[in-house]
């Protein structure tokens, strides 16, 4: 962690009407910029050429199964929170062929997929889908397997970050420990100033790229109270974030509760979609298709997302494993939460509350925690009381 | 690859408008592919040349809405080593089922000046609801890509890529920005079973449920969800009450709002 000392020196001003020489700057160096835009309703993470593609003065409100947009009072680039989608999709894609099998004359002959390169500048990434980033990382390259493809469509993403100033209305990531400040795996971090008679952005940068790049920007040193002003609407954004989870002991809690009825009552409420994975930024499962061509001499393999809400998820020889909706939401949840800190040493969740926006029902998984806490019945503070009277 | 004698593919009609029939043809790019890979046996809406049976797989499109219907499918049967029914009429009963939640000889008298002359039973069924079948591709009309899919997987002895899971993971594959949660639509995807790549909500529209329940499908939740958000019983019963009216899950939950 930086002190604000360090930060004091290394902090710059950028003004908004020079935002634009970030993208000069970023095309120049050959970058395909990918930020958030207006589209269908939404905002959501797609290829932007200046910052008119940005959703300026756009907000969106969102709660448990809801998303609106709506007008800002100011001219905000990133007066919105959470995006329809994670960064998910541009560094592990929905859907891509593996390897092809050909077959010409007499052996098929193996052609492996040679995944391509992509020099992708993330504008306007926030502390919680960063953190979902070095989850993936976790999970695709820092194992005993590393998913090549994965490695090489990840190895040139220039990451500019951006510090949240407004809790969403789904946000729990202060629950969490990964934002609304974003503190590590940034190459430049911004936060964006919204004032009366001003709009600028407080700058720093976080590697030797972004060092050069913010070199190139039209800017100033900022100033203590710039300084301190930026980090005052971050603390804010904290302390203001409606929803929260008690992470106390989550592992043990949640293994302990294994029976625990409000998996029965969440059941019948749950739709088994697998929306809340498909726009989790850390659910990564997958599946296998095959695909051959009519005459049998051309075969695909295909891998594409997957949710553990499916039947064939848990398909083994004779039937699925997790056949009921109580099942297969406590294995999701159960994993996210608890399971995943031994799998990879953290939890799964980042807090960007993209499960509970989405689930067309509107089931909230702070909620679900939060019940499953209040209900425990071994819960060691509640067998003492027992055991002292 | 040893060359073997091409199979012969037949193609049958029901109760039923054509359009799984169509979209056969609607194949284009495969169509001739489809056309090498197989020999096409029976072809009511692309030709009138009929070649005797038995047949090794024939795609049976429509409903049995009649009593001779009810006999035909089973002569067909005897006749094909592999039996597909397509679409929602030959795997659900199709639109025209919904008459079998009313009382169709009420609707003869009204309708027909001789309804001594209509012979039509007092359902419309699936196929699967009279002869055994092999495999039930679901769709109004079916999607020609599974169609081929399935083809392709008869024909190379493989399991057919057709998901059971719901119209959601296509559609979160897709991008598509949720039709219920960002728009307030009404929309069936949650509980139908994928195929049609989310053809509906690609176009903004909610889904109308055209491929059936999907597995495990909560239609009570998705229900009570609509009708706290003030959605009338009328409006719940024609919600489900549409293409896949009479498959089993879609009937259940319109009949517990009459």
């Amino acid at each position: 962690m930086k002190t604000s000392e360090q930060s004091l020196s290394n902090a710059v001003t950028i003004e908004r009407k020079n935002f634009d020489a970030l993208f000069a700057s970023l095309i120049k160096r050959e970058y395909q910029i990918v930020g958030p835009t207006q589209r269908d309703g939404a905002i959501i993470y797609d290829i932007v050429k200046s910052s008119n593609d940005l959703p300026e003065g756009w907000a969106e409100e969102q709660n448990a199964g809801t998303m609106r947009l709506k007008r800002r009072n100011d001219k905000a680039l990133f007066g919105f929170n959470s995006t329809v989608q994670s960064w998910k999709k541009f560094i592990h894609p929905p859907s891509q062929r593996l390897w092809q099998t050909k077959q010409s004359s007499g052996k098929p002959a193996i052609i492996p997929e040679k995944s391509k390169k992509q020099k992708l500048a993330f504008l306007g990434v926030r502390a919680c889908d960063l953190a979902a980033m070095g989850i993936l990382d976790k999970v695709f390259t820092d194992s005993p397997f590393t998913d090549t493809g994965y490695r090489i469509r990840r190895s040139d993403i220039l990451v500019i970050g951006v510090n949240c100033t407004q809790a969403g209305g789904t946000c729990f990531c202060a629950s969490m420990n990964t934002g609304p400040a974003i503190s590590s795996g940034y190459d430049i971090v911004m936060t964006e100033i919204v004032e009366k008679s001003r709009h600028y952005f407080v700058v720093e940068k976080g590697s030797k790229v972004g060092e050069e790049i913010i070199k190139e920007l039209p800017s100033a040193e900022a100033n203590v109270y710039e300084i301190e002003g930026a980090e005052e609407l971050v603390n804010k954004t904290s302390s203001a974030m409606g929803r929260k989870i008690d992470t106390t002991n989550i592992k043990e809690l949640l293994s302990r509760n294994s029976e625990n009825q409000r998996w029965q009552q969440n059941a019948q409420r749950c739709l088994t979609c697998g929306n809340c994975t498909m726009v989790c930024p850390t659910c990564f499962c997958t599946t296998i298709e095959d695909v051959t061509d009519l005459t049998g001499r051309e075969a695909n393999r295909m891998r594409k997302w997957d949710s553990c809400f499916t039947m064939d998820f848990s398909y083994i020889h004779g039937g699925s494993i997790r056949p009921s909706v109580y099942s297969r939401y406590r294995q999701w949840l159960t994993h996210k939460f608890a399971a995943w800190h031994d799998q990879f040493g953290t939890s799964g969740c980042v807090g960007c509350g993209r499960c509970i926006t989405w689930c067309p029902v509107g089931i909230d998984v702070t909620e679900e925690i939060t019940a499953i806490r209040m209900s425990d019945k071994n819960n060691p503070s509640i067998t003492l009381s027992k055991e002292n009277k | 690859m040893k060359t073997k004698a091409k199979p012969k593919l037949a193609v049958w009609k029901f109760s039923s408008c054509d359009g799984c029939q169509l979209s056969i043809l609607d194949c284009e790019d495969e169509l001739l592919a489809v056309a090498g890979a197989v020999h096409i046996a029976n072809f009511p809406e692309a030709s009138r040349a009929v070649v005797k049976g038995p047949y090794d797989i024939s795609l049976v499109e429509g409903s049995i809405t009649t009593p001779h219907d009810a006999e035909r499918i089973h002569s067909i049967r005897r006749q094909s080593k592999l039996l597909i029914s397509i679409g929602a009429c030959a795997t659900a009963g199709g639109i025209q089922a919904l008459k079998n939640f009313s009382n169709v000889k009420e609707f003869v008298s009204i309708v027909y000046a001789t309804p001594e002359y209509i012979h039509t039973l007092s359902k419309s069924t699936p196929i699967s609801d009279h002869v055994k079948i092999d495999f039930e591709l679901r769709g109004c009309p079916v999607d020609k890509y599974q169609l081929v899919e399935v083809l392709n997987a008869f024909l190379n002895g493989r399991k057919p890529n057709t998901p059971h899971y719901s119209v959601c993971i296509e559609c979160k594959r897709r991008g598509i920005v949720c039709r219920m949660v960002g728009h307030e639509q009404i929309c069936l995807g949650p509980v139908t079973q994928a195929g049609c790549n989310a053809l509906c909500p690609s176009y903004d529209r909610g889904c109308f449920g055209c491929f059936g329940p999907k597995e495990t499908p909560n239609t009570s939740s998705l229900a009570e969800f609509w009708s706290k958000k003030g959605m009338g019983k009328r409006d719940l019963i024609r919600t489900f009450r549409g293409i896949n009216a009479y498959a089993k899950e879609f009937r259940l939950e319109s009949e517990s709002h009459e």
